[in-house]
């Protein structure tokens, strides 16, 4: 059975990627997950706010209270070596790459143009295979128009694929006013791939603190329908590699979204919650239901049930929303 | 003589470091101001992995003490390592016995001291050589160095001339004036160093070492029939060192040029009068003379170099023959002798020779003392020593009203020559500018290198020299919004101002607030340029500036420049830092050098600092230095209408504050006569509330509305400037109209009005009262009962109100319950210290005077807590409406438990004596049997507070009635940090728990020296970094509490304000009612600990819920009640202790440097907290 696919400009040798997730950080586990079957691997993000931050930040503790006083110039000893998050982040990867034969992808996370991108071209030095550009960005002061926002993603998308050779696939966020439009004009500044969607997390209020506390929640089975209905979506309408990522958690939702159109899918949260076994379990079953079904390869499948060639194209869209509202009848009502 | 030659810009103590690095095998050190940087210089070279001269890292160990260092170095030399400390002061005098021990046994080793006061009558951080004299009967050789160049060279030479004669020598130069002048000088290269040393003399050192494959005995112990030859037996030794010395100065003359004697004379071939004195005072003495002789004055001066053993052949050598007045100055004061120590030592050469024959007639030799504790030495007061024949024993430098002993000098003269360039810079503790001095001296001492040839230290210059450049540096005594001075100079031959800058021809004033608290012109010349960093366009800021400003601007003719830093440094993503943007300014209208040449070497040296750092720091930097030049803007001066300064003390203050305590704080302590000094360090208590500094860059609000009443912001407020209090508006005046209060809400005081009202002069803005208010607006939670404000919001009427409100009479203690919120019902006996914004220390001890502040003696350690509670022009301690309050007092680092004690034992044997008294006087018996028998609760003390007057008016005179205060308990509480109480006290600690003693041991753990700037300590737990763990500690922190548990009827207690401030109430409580000894080890967030301290007490929090800070409460009467005496204050952790370490920057540092290392230590630390939480629990089933 041929399961290989394509993800961002790559090819690889199935369509189970690991997705950006403390997964990568440890070498022992990318390993392990590469024996089970992962055809590529996302590390961590590097965040725009870890490359600036960290430098100043360091710098702030050191320097805040340098020089103030007569008896102690200093607080706290200089370190025998500088390291900021974006060293031990680049050195890691290296690492992993070293370890891997699978590609080993970077990802970089940051909401506006600047000289952080410019790490761009350090994760492609350090060995990486491509780029996954997460542009996690929120319009929460309302200020901007759907096109700034759309310029915003545009405009770091430009900067940072003109920094590096690697293929850089750009990571979506949910709530664009128009994604097939923007992915479009996305394909056409340089994204060689999309990961639909991103996850955001929101924080939960504290109702007796009257505070809003982060916490990280792993993906649950019910996101990956609107995913994949994006994913059904935006099929026809551009040619590079499409993944799924949010939800991705049976060997079932693997098959529907390669039929939605994705070319691959990223797993973490269930590969957090199972361990990396349960990715050879997913590759397992997967060879296994195309085999089942007589299906030549992955390629057959891919795209069957997008909304260009899925048989009723309308359970995607204004006219089943309204039917499935009013159809509707409370349970044993 | 090498032409190749290699120029630093660094200061005193980084030069002589350098150098000792490089000479050693094994350094031993302990934190002292002001040589601390010598060893944590050698501390980050090592961990670097540099090398010495043989290619050997040296080993660099963190000693318990002083004595422990000398104990260690001692041991290194007996083993054969070559080996060396560096330490100043009270350092010095630990290592005394150890000295006379190393000089005994003629083993080569070299001391490098930072001169530094003695403490007496009061500590003092600063420069005169009464510690070195004081260790000059030890044996140890004694060179004196007067200027960085000097002192990195003759740290070389001592080190030389030791191995080669074997005794050892005290190398010494001024601390801060050289230890701490940033100087552009020659380095030695190895090569240079390796010409001076003789290796037969170091294969010498190690055959003599103890070893057991050539066993010998030292360390015996003599008896009279051997022990006084067995002293004059090395005799041959020490007349044997000048030369050796000699050889030694000219060998080095011979690596580099650079000639020094054992005793240097400069001045007229014929002078007829002569200066002879030692250190940094010498080469402002060698400018003077120059001066003078250029004037036709047949004057002269002696530089002492080689102090011990004192040759007075090379001495008479070195003195002109026809000079007929010889003035010695010492920078000492030895109360009592006949004369300071060089003085009689001249004398008695001079006597000598003469007896001898050897000169024909005696000099008329004159005695004058300078400088004690750095006080300044100028070349007008030199000028008034040549001046004054006839007079001696005098002192120079101060007006001695009193004996009137001083000299007369002329305050006009300024001896700088034109072509020095003088600029002076005026800043803000942490704003920068003193690194961005240092920063801009190092760029013009690294611009162009004098080459070196010739054979003296002025042939260096060449037409093509680049510039000479010093800069010193003043800090005021605050920890929260000090006042720095730069003083920097640039000229093309070598600097030997030792004193500060006058008339400068720039100055530059780095914040506003400045221009209000002193007078920026004080130091500036005629026409000078003036660089305003201000917020305000320049045509509004003429009208801001202060009268007395405008008019010095008009009549000096001075030339104003502008800039807002603030607002650059923000949109150029510095955040508050404006040091490059100061610097840029600097460089751009001084002229010091040309403008773009010097932008460029900004930005040469922007790459060089932060590049290790990271390169956005780098290019923020570059837009900073881009965008202050856009930013600069000329003013035009027009008529002087602004407001006067306000007065440096309000006009209610009393007599002494305006007379004394006034003068200080206006920079004009200088000038005060003896008359007017306290004789014995007494001063008095309670200054501190008149001096309004207004520092805060905000401040907070309170919406009565939303308070809930919890006085949670008092009990943390670092400063005491904000309070919460209750009172009977029947029996008050009427408060200010802005003024805002509400019905107290809990018992006993129901009824009563209650605010939470601000000193808005004191509060240092550190938010830490803000952060702690629960009440939260349940519209809008973002709004709090405590919001911080911009200051001119309530500036006009905090002032009003607090003024108002300090004024209410206090609540009856009586009525008071042992909990947070009645605590701080009561006025803070400890208010508006000097401490850092945000400290975690003062509110403990802020607590302890409130709680039991009418009855408190304090004996406290050196370090933070005696800096900010003692350190003048004023006082943080301070009493009640009765008059009563702490007693404090500091007497050293090392001994502040045994001082506790001995005020234990002098308050118990008063209060024996009183009862005895009562017992025996002729008064009502139920009078005698109530006096006797009372408690120590509040309302015990109120009442036999009652007893005592009806006693006193029973006997209105006697010894009963001078003591009887004594029948009233007094509490002794001994307080300090870590660094105290783990290390270098620790030895007292243990013996006064161990005592029985009623004595309460408060220990403010930082866990790290934090007065001496962060040096770990035992307290330093795993994973922290540190200096002398710049690799992260890998051992656990000192388990104190345990220790003090075995004794078993020690009372113990762990305790975290920010984590549970109703445990730390009680634990106080507790801790005093325990008749027998008490220690609470007190959690005290620090800036050592690399975050921003608004968060203190959440990080409180995460130590004690991630198990690193366990609270508990181990109470001896428990256990006599048959109760497990431990007490768990704290739940099972339930937070992970990453998440309290990384959220500092102590841990978070190493995990960015070394995470493989972090990773392991994290590791370790996780284990280290189960199981030290295991032994607590088990503890607390016993």
């Amino acid at each position: 059975m041929d399961l290989s696919t394509r993800f961002m400009g790559l090819k690889v040798k199935g369509p189970l990627i690991v997705g950006a997730s403390p997964l990568a950080d440890d070498l022992d586990t990318s390993r392990r997950l590469e024996d089970q079957g992962a055809s590529a691997l996302v590390t961590r993000s590097l965040f725009k706010e870890q490359i600036l931050h960290e430098q100043i930040d360091t710098l702030n503790h050191i320097e805040s209270w340098t020089d103030s006083f007569a008896e102690a110039s200093h607080f706290l000893p200089e370190p025998v070596s500088w390291r900021h998050g974006p060293e031990e982040y680049l050195e890691r990867l290296h690492r992993t790459k070293q370890a891997l034969e699978i590609p080993v992808i970077g990802s970089l996370n940051g909401a506006s143009p600047g000289d952080w991108t410019s790490y761009a071209r350090l994760i492609e030095q350090a060995g990486a295979d491509g780029l996954e550009l997460n542009v996690y960005y929120l319009p929460l002061r309302g200020a901007e128009t759907p096109q700034e926002v759309e310029r915003r993603f545009l405009s770091v998308l430009t900067e940072v694929a003109s920094q590096v050779d690697i293929p850089v696939s750009m990571k979506l966020n949910p709530f664009l006013t128009s994604p097939i439009y923007t992915a479009v004009r996305m394909a056409a500044a340089g994204a060689s791939g999309f990961v639909l969607f991103n996850r955001l997390f929101p924080g939960q209020i504290d109702i007796e603190a009257l505070e809003v506390h982060s916490d990280l929640r792993l993906s649950e089975p019910g996101m990956l329908r609107m995913r994949l209905m994006w994913v059904a979506a935006v099929y026809p309408h551009v040619d590079v590699p499409l993944c799924a990522s949010g939800g991705v958690h049976t060997t079932e939702d693997v098959i529907r979204a390669i039929m939605a159109g994705a070319d691959c899918v990223q797993l973490a949260s269930v590969l957090l919650r199972n361990g990396p076994e349960h990715l050879g379990l997913l590759s397992g079953q997967l060879r296994e239901w195309l085999e089942t079904r007589e299906y030549e390869s992955l390629e057959q499948m891919r795209g069957s049930m997008s909304l260009g060639h899925a048989p009723d194209p309308e359970a995607y869209e204004r006219a089943n929303y309204m039917q499935t509202l009013q159809t509707w009848r409370p349970p044993g009502g | 003589m090498d032409a190749r030659s290699e120029t630093r810009t660094w200061d005193g103590n980084e030069a002589v470091a350098d150098v000792a690095f490089r000479l050693n095998e094994v350094i031993a050190i302990y934190p002292i101001t002001p040589a601390s940087p010598m060893g944590e210089w050698a501390d980050a070279w090592a961990a670097r992995e540099r090398e010495n001269l043989w290619g050997q890292v040296p080993r660099v160990i963190e000693m318990q003490s002083e004595g422990g260092a000398a104990g260690a170095v001692h041991g290194a030399l007996q083993a054969g390592a070559l080996t060396t400390t560096f330490t100043a002061s009270q350092g010095l005098l630990l290592m005394v016995p150890n000295l006379y021990k190393i000089a005994g046994e003629l083993t080569p080793a070299v001391v490098h001291v930072a001169a530094r006061t003695v403490a007496t009558h009061a500590l003092s951080i600063f420069a005169d050589h009464s510690d070195v004299y004081a260790a000059r009967q030890t044996g140890m050789a004694m060179l004196a160095a007067g200027s960085v160049q000097e002192a990195h060279d003759l740290a070389a030479v001592a080190h030389a001339a030791t191995l080669s004669c074997r005794i050892p020598f005290i190398h010494f130069f001024d601390g801060f004036r050289t230890s701490h002048e940033v100087c552009r000088t020659s380095r030695l290269r190895n090569d240079q160093l390796a010409s001076m040393l003789d290796p037969a003399a170091l294969s010498a050192h190690r055959r003599r070492a103890l070893t057991p494959d050539r066993p010998v005995v030292r360390g015996t112990a003599q008896n009279p029939d051997v022990f006084f030859q067995a002293r004059e037996a090395a005799n041959p030794y020490y007349d044997a060192c000048p030369a050796a010395v000699e050889a030694a100065l000219d060998a080095l003359a011979e690596a580099t040029g650079r000639r020094y004697g054992l005793f240097d004379y400069v001045g007229h071939p014929e002078a007829e009068r002569v200066l002879i004195l030692m250190g940094s005072g010498a080469e402002a003495a060698h400018e003077t003379v120059d001066w003078l002789r250029a004037r036709g004055e047949r004057v002269g001066l002696i530089k002492v170099r080689l102090y011990r053993p004192f040759s007075a052949r090379h001495l008479l050598a070195a003195l002109p023959r026809t000079a007929h007045t010889v003035a010695v100055l010492d920078r000492t004061k030895e109360p009592g002798a006949p004369g300071d120590p060089l003085y009689l030592d001249v004398v008695c050469a001079l006597h000598e020779a003469h007896q001898r024959g050897d000169i024909g007639s005696v000099p008329r030799v004159v005695a004058g003392r300078y400088g004690l504790s750095s006080k300044e030495f100028t070349p007008a007061m030199i000028a008034g020593v040549f001046a004054a024949e006839g007079r001696t024993h005098f002192v120079v430098g101060i007006d001695d009203d009193v004996g009137g002993t001083s000299l007369p000098w002329d305050r006009e003269l300024c001896i700088e020559p034109d072509d020095v360039v003088r600029s002076v810079f005026y800043g803000l503790g942490s704003d920068g500018t003193v690194g961005a001095a240092k920063n801009t001296v190092k760029i013009i001492g690294d611009h162009g290198t004098p080459r070196e040839q010739g054979t003296s230290r002025e042939q260096e210059i060449t037409e093509q020299a680049g510039r000479y450049a010093q800069g010193f540096f003043v800090y005021d005594s605050k920890k929260s919004g000090a006042i720095t001075v730069s003083h920097l100079r640039f000229s093309a031959r070598p600097i030997r101002s030792t004193y500060l800058v006058r008339r400068a021809s720039f100055v530059g004033v780095h914040h506003k607030s400045l221009l209000e608290r002193h007078d920026v012109l004080e130091r500036a010349a005629e026409g000078a340029v003036l660089l305003l960093n201000v917020p305000w366009e320049p045509e509004q800021a003429w009208a801001r500036l202060p009268i007395e400003l405008q008019r010095g601007i008009l009549e000096r003719g001075i030339q104003v420049w502008v800039i807002d830093a603030a607002t650059v440094a923000r949109e150029a993503g510095m955040g508050r830092r404006i040091n490059t943007i100061m610097q840029t300014c600097y460089f751009a209208i001084s002229g010091v050098l040309p403008r773009d040449e010097a932008i460029a070497a900004i930005k040469v040296a922007v790459e060089k600092t932060y590049a290790r750092k990271g390169p956005a720091i780098v290019r923020r930097n570059f837009a900073a230095i881009d965008a202050a030049l856009g930013g600069l803007r000329k003013m035009t001066p027009g008529e002087a209408t602004g407001r006067p300064r306000p007065p440096a003390v309000p006009p209610q203050a009393p007599a002494f504050v305006q007379e004394v305590t006034a003068a200080m704080l206006a920079g004009r302590g200088d000038d005060l006569p003896v008359s007017r000094m306290p004789v014995d360090g007494t001063w008095p208590a309670a200054t501190a509330k008149w001096e309004k500094r207004g520092i805060a860059p905000a401040l907070p609000e309170w919406d009565s509305r939303l308070c809930v009443q919890c006085n949670k912001c008092a009990l943390v407020c670092p400063h005491a400037a904000i309070r919460t209090g209750v009172w009977d508006p029947e029996k008050v005046s009427e408060p200010p109209l802005t003024f805002r209060s509400v019905p107290y809400k809990g018992k006993p005081f129901k009824g009563l009005q209650y605010a939470v009202q601000l000193s808005p002069d004191d509060c240092t803005g550190c938010t830490l009262c803000a952060v702690v208010c629960p009440a939260k607006d349940k519209a809008n939670p973002r709004h709090k009962a405590l919001d911080m404000v911009p200051p001119h919001m309530r500036l006009k009427k905090d002032r009003a109100g607090f003024a108002w409100f300090d004024t209410l009479p206090e609540p009856d203690h009586a009525l008071l319950s042992t909990n947070v919120k009645d605590t701080q019902l009561a006025r803070p006996l400890f208010e508006f210290s000097g401490a850092c914004a945000g400290c975690g220390e003062t509110p403990y001890i802020k607590l302890l005077t409130q709680m039991f502040g009418d009855r408190l003696v304090i004996a406290n350690a050196t370090g933070c807590s005696s800096i900010f509670g003692g350190n003048l022009p004023t006082t943080p301690y301070c009493t009640d409406a009765q008059g009563r309050g702490p007693a404090w007092s500091n007497s050293l680092f090392e001994d502040n438990a045994e001082f506790g004690m001995g005020m234990r034992l002098a308050v118990d044997q008063l209060t024996a004596r009183a009862r005895q008294l009562v017992a025996a006087a002729d008064l009502p018996p139920a009078l005698v049997a109530d006096l006797l028998s009372a408690g120590s609760t509040e309302a015990d003390i109120a009442a036999q507070r009652v007893r005592v007057e009806a006693l006193r008016a029973l006997l209105p005179s006697g010894e009963l009635h001078e003591i009887a205060d004594y029948l009233v308990t007094k509490s002794v509480w001994i307080v300090g940090g870590d660094g105290w109480a783990y290390d270098i006290g620790y030895g007292g600690v243990d013996h006064a728990l161990a005592s029985g003693l009623d004595v309460n041991i408060l220990v403010l753990d930082t866990e790290v020296y934090s007065n001496t700037g962060g040096q770990q300590s035992k307290a330093t737990p795993i994973g922290a970094i540190a200096k002398f763990a710049a690799g992260g500690k890998s051992v656990p922190k000192k388990d104190l509490g345990m220790l003090a548990m075995a004794y078993g009827d020690v009372y113990v207690a762990q305790i975290a304000m920010g984590a549970s401030d109703a445990q730390t109430v009680r634990a106080f409580a507790e801790a005093y009612s325990w008749p027998g000894p008490s220690l609470i080890i007190a959690y005290s967030h620090c800036i050592a600990h690399g975050y921003d301290l608004s968060r203190g007490l959440d990080q409180q929090k995460r130590a004690t819920k991630s198990g690193a800070w366990p609270l508990y409460r181990y109470d001896p009467r428990r256990a006599a009640q048959g109760k497990p005496a431990l007490k768990m204050d704290s739940r099972e952790p339930s937070l992970p202790l990453h998440e309290y370490m990384y959220n500092e920057g102590r841990f978070a540092m190493l995990k960015a440097a070394d995470p493989a290392r972090a990773e392991d230590l994290l590791s370790r630390a996780k284990a280290h907290v189960r199981r030290r939480l295991d032994e607590l629990l088990a503890r607390g089933r016993e």
